[in-house]
């Protein structure tokens, strides 16, 4: 065996890299938003966010990308509105209505873990199928189905998260009051509402920030979509395209795009911990 | 007053029972209907020379998938080498060495990470490790590139996998029991040692899913990576070679592919591929961890 203090060395070796690692991944996450930040502040104005592109926008000229910051809060709303809809009463039913530990139960948590992990880009080749085959062409309707599908699996598993850490006595004494399963069910989504919050903000998050599912079905176009069958413009896809023009000035706006869409997930962030601090305090 | 009651128990439960099955058949639907897309490639080729042949050219009816099956392979083992000890280290820090405080400020920045679109992780590797390759990292090699390459895309993937590996991480840490600890700390062993041989090789089970886990997202990552890997399907030879991997494929292709016949095939196929690829990865992933979270708790 080593000596004592060639065994204390390793350890202080050891933790220094542990410390260096621990730096190198926090400080990754400012380096991102730093750059970010950095580069497209100075091209953000209030033309940027405020107009819709106007004639010669990717060439340079006049106009704002207020088109892609409505179609991905319309696209990400209704997705995710839709997903809360679908997937609440669905981990209400996996908690609530199944025995606890039934196999239904396991096997639909397994998959929905699994179709969580199944990327967005495989969702959009689906979704484009789908819509070829009813000839459907790209737009909002497009996206906003493949989104939901997306985001489904989110909410299942927060949710059913959350569910999990309502003391049992609760559950217990509403249904030896008589309570239906329904009631006992509602008892539970009132204790757990913060939390059901913050489930539809990551969600939301999800939904605003995703590029491969809706690069194949929601199309883009520089007008506001006025029906639900016409394409629009998304956030991430304006980021990208723009991104990938040659004129210094569009590039530009790409960065300040991208600033715009790191305020709104900041924004959400900030939200998620307030509300998931809430839920905390709601356990005691 | 009581029918009314049950009567809206039994709605709430079919309805919701429904809902589940719906939301469930879509696994099947999803694999079916990749599967029926993919069908008339499948049987104009052989699966074994599909994955094996070299040669991509719609066009002339090539559909060689090797050069995308290794641009997927190398970005995603570029970023494994980078992030995995990166988190390992991180995750025991977290949980045997930092404070309550610094480990719950800590761990809600990294959920931020998780956050991030990953569009703006795409934004940074244009702005930021593109050029630090081209202009730093590759002369010290003696090599010219454009920066758009293998290692690009691994070093984007590897801090976009950071969060999930080290979340799981710290929560698989978390399970191991204190005795443990205490009985190789009181036998005279340092925290290092007591880390490297009772800690480590307690969570390896967690350690190897949290890694799983990491490999399918690394695989199925599409705009950020196809932003800074190049794009040109060729096999990579070094990590400064452009690649291009199996999702970039599918979103640089759709939609304009329908006058040729069998690449919409082709593509279905290879989101086919993705598809199965990640199902059994997730799938043995959960399998582990569920094992692991019931082992303790139950």
């Amino acid at each position: 065996m080593a000596s004592v203090k060639v065994r204390l060395w390793k350890e202080r070796i050891a933790k220094g890299f542990m410390l260096l690692s621990g730096f190198l991944v926090t400080g990754s996450l400012f380096f991102i938003v730093g750059t970010i930040l950095y580069k497209g502040l100075p091209y953000l104005s209030w033309e940027m966010v405020s107009q819709l592109p106007k004639g010669g926008f990717y060439i340079g000229k006049e106009g704002g990308i207020l088109n892609a910051i409505l179609g991905s809060l319309y696209l990400a709303s209704a997705a995710t509105i839709l997903a809360t809809i679908i997937g609440i009463p669905i981990s209400i039913f996996l908690t609530v209505y199944l025995k606890q530990g039934s196999f239904l139960s396991r096997l639909s948590k397994l998959i929905y873990d699994i179709l969580y992990g199944i990327p967005s880009i495989v969702y959009g080749a689906i979704g484009f199928s789908i819509m070829v085959y009813f000839g459907i062409r790209a737009s909002l309707l497009g996206g906003i189905i493949t989104i939901t599908l997306l985001t489904i699996p989110i909410v299942v598993r927060t949710v059913d998260e959350l569910l999990k850490t309502v003391p049992a006595d609760l559950r217990h004494v509403t249904q030896s009051l008589g309570a239906t399963r329904w009631e006992v069910a509602k008892v539970l989504l009132l204790f757990i509402k913060p939390g059901v919050f913050t489930a539809i903000l990551l969600a939301f998050g999800r939904a605003i920030g995703d590029v491969a599912g809706v690069l194949l079905t929601s199309g883009f176009s520089d007008n506001l979509p006025k029906y639900i069958d016409e394409p629009a413009a998304t956030l991430p896809l304006a980021i990208f395209f723009q991104l990938s023009s040659p004129i210094p000035e569009v590039q530009g706006r790409a960065y300040a795009s991208a600033l715009v869409l790191t305020i709104i997930i900041l924004i959400i962030v900030l939200c998620t911990q307030y509300l998931a601090a809430k839920q905390k305090k709601h356990k005691m | 007053m009581n029918t009314i009651r049950l009567l809206k128990d039994k709605i709430v439960r079919n309805s919701s029972a429904l809902l589940l099955f719906l939301s469930l058949s879509v696994v099947v639907f999803m694999g079916l209907g990749l599967v029926y897309k993919s069908w008339p490639l499948l049987e104009s080729e052989s699966l074994f020379r599909l994955l094996t042949e070299k040669i991509w050219s719609p066009m002339k009816g090539y559909f060689g998938f090797l050069p995308f099956i290794a641009g997927t392979l190398a970005v995603t083992t570029v970023a494994l080498i980078i992030a995995v000890p990166l988190c390992i280290l991180t995750a025991v820090y977290l949980t045997e060495y930092a404070s309550k405080g610094l480990r719950n400020s800590i761990l809600p920045l990294i959920n931020v990470l998780a956050a991030l679109p990953p569009v703006l992780y795409g934004v940074w590797g244009v702005l930021f490790v593109v050029p630090m390759i081209k202009e730093y990292i590759a002369p010290i090699f003696g090599v010219e590139t454009s920066g758009y390459s293998v290692l690009a895309a691994g070093i984007v993937l590897a801090v976009m996998i950071f969060p999930i590996m080290i979340s799981i991480i710290v929560e698989v840490l978390q399970t191991i029991p204190d005795e443990l600890k205490a009985a190789s700390l009181s036998l005279g062993a340092t925290k290092w040692e007591t880390i490297q041989h009772i800690i480590l090789a307690k969570a390896k089970p967690g350690i190897i899913a949290a890694t799983v886990l990491a490999i399918s997202r690394a695989f199925g990552e599409t705009i950020a990576v196809l932003m800074v890997c190049g794009n040109i399907p060729k096999i990579p030879t070094s990590i400064f070679d452009a690649g291009y991997p199996i999702p970039a494929l599918i979103a640089n292709n759709f939609g304009e592919m329908m006058s040729i016949p069998l690449y919409e095939s082709a593509l279905m196929f290879s989101a086919l591929l993705l598809f199965a690829i990640i199902f059994l990865f997730n799938f043995i992933a959960r399998i582990i961890l569920n094992r692991l979270e019931n082992k303790y708790n139950g």
